[in-house]
């Protein structure tokens, strides 16, 4: 009986344990199945949607941030473009000065001329000589050249604007709604009359149309750029916004200021020297032939020629180029955000984005694609040193020959020499990639450096080259001792 | 309890189009938007003609495929309902041996030459290295 009793209890028991657990192995799965079905749910929610109109924008919408309404993904990596990052080469360190009423800045990028003080000498007599700091994000590109130590030095024009603000409004109320108009307006002006004009650094409307967002070329020296080169290809009247192609223009709207120039004649236009092709050789007998010559050389009284960061000539002479990778695909790689697809507009350098740049086409681990670009850049670097210690030693036997008073053709053909194998080196120390851009063709150009000195200290021993160097003579004799020839190409960042 | 349970997943289920699975059509690949770039880049490839996911991505023989569909099926969707995966997506060994054997269902002649004289499992030689365009080039 009690036997009994005890086996119906332990029954109970059991059958309200299995009832039990059934209820509670039920609830999870339901939490589990609801919870699956909520995630599944927002992530179609997230691939509806690509953007909502909340502003409308005009072709008048200079402000970036109320494009960011309709678009925060992409203005939020855009205003990221402020972080100060280093890799082994390039990027930028944040060093902390103390704000004063002339320069507000708390902090700036390390000085590149305190670094290598041979760049002082390669460009003696000239404002880069005094301040020249290692670049940094977009969101900097306005302030850092309103207040670089360059402008004391010399006066500036507004030309410089059209790369280091957001002109395309500003051009187009000067001009009257005429773009190119307001481009000859704004060049002729001082710059710190051209800098009340401008209120950005680059912004949206810069590279976007604002009723299709598709990508749009807004700067004149490019657009006239572009057409001088396409035509040197035997393409006339070639009218970039109506005949690139998309690809293209992902690397186009980069090219609009990450690029060589200088400003023509007393009416500083900026001109892009591509009418003979994008290559150094052929960008140097460009300036040859219209006899141009950005300062004098302090030590030498050679002719010289100042290169500016040629990003995208030197891009098109590389692999990547060729295999229609654009600077976009590898600076602004697309990214997922929830379901969306969006290019990544913090722009900066691709060692930062290892996986979503280059693994997108090489596949291979990080370490490894980082190490093959390093490896690169070494090689780069050295013979880098190397033709700058050429090119120091050619400057020295120069100085001395000039304090001698020399002036036979040996001395003029040795600082023709001079000014093509600085503007050879710079062509590729002012560009940004550490030679990464075009290895093959970099360590090219160094080599002519490289030669061009040798060659000048042979024509200072009295061995003239068989092959005389160009014309360079023209360009010192040309203008001689003009001062509108000197301190013009000085807004860099 | 149990009915509320079952409910919500058969509902999961249709939602989701986990029917779609099941199938061959190469878009429930891309259902989840993860794929849309490989789903784009086939639909331009040479190969969208001839072959679709499943047959270069699925062995040869019913359960074979849908065992690996199954494997593959529960392990993307972890993924990519926990996150924290490498991006841009990359095909794992035992995937990339079965792409591999795929080539051979319908090229097995032409690379006769090749394969007889490399080990099974030689890395070096591999089809997708040099042809890595002709399903989808990511």
């Amino acid at each position: 009986m009690t036997n009994n009793f005890q086996t119906n209890g332990e029954s109970r028991w059991s059958r309200r344990r299995f009832i039990l657990l059934t209820a509670l192995i039920a609830t999870l799965a339901t939490i589990g199945g609801v919870a699956l079905l909520m995630n599944i749910f927002e992530h179609r929610q997230e691939g509806k949607n690509p953007f909502y109109r909340v502003v409308e924008l005009t072709d008048e919408t200079e402000d970036p941030a109320v494009w960011g309404k309709n678009f925060p993904l992409q203005y939020d990596d855009y205003k990221r473009t402020v972080d100060m990052v280093h890799t082994r080469f390039g990027g930028s360190e944040a060093e902390p000065r103390t704000p004063t009423q002339a320069d507000p800045r708390s902090f700036v990028a390390q000085s590149k001329i305190e670094e290598d003080p041979r760049l002082k000498t390669m460009w003696a007599g000239y404002a880069f000589a005094k301040d020249f700091r290692e670049e940094r994000g977009h969101a900097f590109m306005l302030d850092d050249q309103t207040y670089t130590e360059r402008q004391q030095v010399v006066k500036q024009p507004g030309t410089c604007m059209h790369c280091h603000g957001s002109v395309y409004v500003p051009y187009k109320k000067l001009g009257g709604g005429d773009l190119i108009k307001g481009f000859e307006i704004m060049n002729q002006m001082p710059y710190t009359e051209a800098r009340t004009k401008v209120s950005h650094p680059v912004t949206c409307i810069d590279c976007h149309d604002p009723a299709t967002m598709q990508l749009r070329i807004t700067r004149p020296g490019f657009i006239e750029g572009i057409r001088a080169y396409k035509a040197s290809q035997g393409v006339p009247n070639y009218d970039v916004n109506a005949m690139a192609t998309r690809q293209e223009m992902r690397s186009f709207v980069c090219g609009q200021c990450h690029v060589e120039y200088y400003f023509k004649g007393p009416e500083k236009r900026l001109v892009y020297p591509w009418a003979k092709g994008l290559k150094v050789d052929e960008i140097m007998a460009y300036y040859e032939e219209v006899g141009f010559k950005d300062w004098t050389h302090a030590e030498t009284g050679a002719p010289a020629l100042k290169a500016q960061h040629p990003e995208f000539e030197l891009y098109n002479q590389g692999i990547h180029a060729r295999s229609g990778v654009s600077c976009a695909d590898c600076h602004m790689p697309y990214k997922r955000e929830g379901a969306l697809k969006i290019s990544d507009h913090h722009v900066n350098s691709p060692l930062l984005k290892l996986n979503r740049s280059c693994q997108t086409c090489h596949k291979w681990p990080e370490e490894e694609l980082k190490a093959r670009v390093e490896t690169i850049q070494e090689r780069h670097f050295k013979l880098r040193n190397i033709a700058m210690d050429s090119l120091m030693d050619l400057i020295a036997d120069l100085k001395a020959a000039k304090l001698a008073n020399r002036g036979d053709a040996g001395f003029t053909s040795a600082q023709n020499f001079q000014r093509k194998a600085q503007f050879y080196l710079d062509f590729v120390e002012a560009e940004n990639s550490t030679g990464f851009h075009a290895p093959q063709e970099a360590a090219r150009i160094l080599g002519e450096s490289i030669n061009f000195a040798r060659q000048g200290q042979n024509a200072l021993r009295g061995q003239m080259p068989t092959a005389t160097p160009a014309p360079a003579a023209k360009a010192a004799s040309a203008k001689p001792g003009k001062p509108s020839d000197t301190g013009q190409k000085i807004a860099k960042k | 309890m149990i009915g509320v349970s079952v409910g919500v997943g058969v509902y999961t289920f249709v939602y989701a189009k986990g029917y779609s699975y099941m199938t061959n059509n190469p878009a429930s690949c891309a259902n989840c938007h993860v794929m849309n770039e490989q789903y784009d880049g086939w639909l331009k490839s040479s190969h969208r003609a001839v072959a679709t996911c499943n047959d270069c991505h699925t062995p040869p023989g019913t359960i074979g495929k849908y065992a690996t569909k199954a494997s593959n099926g529960f392990w993307h969707s972890f993924y990519f309902t926990t996150g924290g995966f490498h991006e841009p997506i990359q095909i794992g060994k035992r995937n990339l041996e079965i792409t591999e054997q795929s080539c051979m269902k319908c090229h097995s002649d032409l690379t006769q030459g090749i394969s007889a004289h490399s080990a099974k499992g030689d890395e070096g030689v591999s089809c997708v290295r040099c042809h890595r365009s002709v399903g989808h080039m990511h």
